[in-house]
């Protein structure tokens, strides 16, 4: 009998991570990465950070060099998309016309940008900050650019607007709920972030939305607001957030609803089929019910645990979700999943510029974010892998030790 | 440009001239030496590119900040006094003849 293939589909962090813990793992068989971008795989964080910036060169981005793969025994075919998934012949299907044979597949296909709907979207200087392809003609263009308009406060938003007010571009943020990055942390941490930005001296402006994007000659000129301003603008950076990459799941009959959808095993109903990363939608104890998250940490973590499953150690995933962003010299680390929370306790101060928000439900620790306090987040971390036990009134007593409270949870029957 | 030793926890050695201004993380990545992992990138957000500094040499090497001693209780390996995160070790004319000791596990 042949050795079984493993066919790992998408070559981000997780699809990468996956093919770099199989053979660790004690797997045997041949392992094929499938990518649809045409260079090695690489990491997306420093995008919107330091490579933006010019601090960091493309040679620092690959996860690994070429001659890992080949090291590593993974067939790494990139630049040639999968078209379809075929799960009766255990066939995958590339745009090249090659048929791929797998008795494993790993579903890792990410997420897109979402595209914003409105007249003037297609004009030249309307961009994405996803791909390292696009990153490229941001980068360009930025170092031209006067007037910047951010349509999206989330993570990858303010990171870039604070990458472009840095170099002394004229900076609009326009978003259209009233708390930037409002979907994952609180809203103490995102006015304390607005306030920052506005220091820093960009324009931010909360409940609004984009009209329509004004050109002249196919180039953007500027973009009007719902509220009917005007805004001058050379560049306008769209990130309104994702959609994962479900298609070809969807296609092949497996379900999907914000990602597709997988077990705590990260399985889909075809047990031979895993989801994981941005386009998957998993069980988890960290959350209320299922989420989707877009992160390195879920994308490592699953990645890893697949490839234990498929090595024939399985066991639930069940990893302390974190996060972080870095704008300006504030570092937000985020440790479990604070949205949902019913209420949030401050430990520091907000003007000494190092605090922490320690957010509860139902009076149970479920997420803390940390802006400039490493050690604060590296606690939470630990209180968040046991039962934290930990009350809102420790959690904002400063006197009150959080590493002792730890190391007690930790030795305690049961934690 | 320095030369950094990284020894294998089975003794084996692996010697890499390190260009002034990059981590002794990332030369590694770069020249695919096994035993440093970095997941995230040397953000100072994981503990899987730990190292243990000759101890007669720590004192060449930069001080540890607020975030990379917060990380160091992660490290999957145990914690050493002369434990350090190698993204955080970015070379320098100092490093001229530095030894590195990789752990057992980053992860």
């Amino acid at each position: 009998m042949p050795p079984p293939v493993v066919a790992i589909l998408g070559a981000g962090q997780a699809g990468f991570q996956v093919a770099a813990s199989l053979h660790q793992e004690g797997f045997t068989g041949r392992v094929v990465l499938i990518g649809d971008e045409p260079v090695l795989p690489y990491q997306r964080p420093p995008l919107s950070k330091a490579y933006l910036a010019g601090q960091c060169g493309l040679d620092e981005l690959w996860l690994r060099p070429r001659e890992f793969y080949a090291k590593q025994q993974i067939d790494l075919i990139y630049g040639d998309p999968v078209t379809a998934i075929d799960r009766g012949r255990r066939l995958l299907r590339l745009a090249s016309g090659i048929e791929l044979g797998w008795d494993h597949l790993v579903l890792a296909t990410g997420a897109r940008n979402r595209m914003l709907a409105v007249p003037g979207a297609e004009l030249d200087g309307v961009l994405a900050l996803r791909t390292l392809a696009e990153t490229d003609v941001l980068r360009q263009r930025l170092e031209e650019a006067r007037e910047v308009v951010v349509v999206g406060a989330g993570f990858i938003g303010l990171e870039f607007a604070s990458v472009a007010i840095a170099r002394g571009t004229n900076v609009h943020i326009i978003e259209i709920t009233h708390h930037p990055m409002g979907r994952v942390v609180s809203e103490q941490t995102s006015r304390f972030f607005t306030g920052a930005h506005i220091r820093w001296g960009a324009e931010v402006l909360l409940g609004t939305g984009v009209a329509r994007i004004l050109g002249a000659g196919g180039r953007v000129t500027g973009v009007e607001t719902t509220d009917s301003r005007q805004l001058p603008s050379d560049l306008v950076l769209v990130c309104i957030g994702v959609i994962p990459n479900a298609e070809l799941a969807r296609d092949a009959g497996l379900a999907v609803d914000n990602g597709i959808v997988v077990d705590e095993y990260l399985a889909t109903a075809d047990p031979a089929i895993f989801g994981i990363g941005d386009c998957a939608n998993f069980p988890t104890p960290f959350a209320a019910g299922r989420v989707r998250l877009e992160s390195v940490q879920n994308a490592v973590d699953q990645g890893r645990c697949v490839a234990a499953s498929i090595a024939g150690k399985r066991e639930p995933y069940r990893k302390v979700p974190w996060f972080w962003t870095d704008q300006g010299d504030l570092k937000l680390q985020i440790a479990g999943i604070t949205a949902g929370h019913d209420q949030a306790v401050i430990r520091g101060d907000p003007a000494d510029v190092q605090f922490s928000v320690f957010c509860f439900r139902r009076e149970r620790l479920i997420g803390v974010e940390s802006v400039n306090r490493p050690a604060d987040h590296a606690v939470a971390r630990r209180l968040l892998a046991a039962d934290p036990m930990l009350s809102p009134a420790q959690a904002a007593d400063e006197s009150y030790d959080l590493r002792t409270h730890a190391r007690r949870i930790a030795s305690s029957p049961g934690g | 440009m320095p030369k950094v030793t990284y020894v294998h926890p089975d003794g084996a050695r692996d010697v890499l001239d390190v260009p002034l201004g990059t981590s002794v993380m990332r030369a590694a990545i770069t020249n695919g030496i096994d035993g440093i992992v970095a997941e995230c990138g040397g953000e100072m957000m994981c503990a899987t590119c730990h190292v243990y500094v000759e101890p007669d040499q720590l004192g060449r090497t930069p001080p540890q900040s607020d975030d990379e001693k917060a990380m160091l209780e992660f490290t999957a390996s145990e914690r050493k006094p002369n434990s350090r995160l190698s993204c955080q070790l970015v070379a320098t004319e100092e490093f001229e003849g530095l030894v590195v000791y990789l752990p057992e596990t980053q992860v």
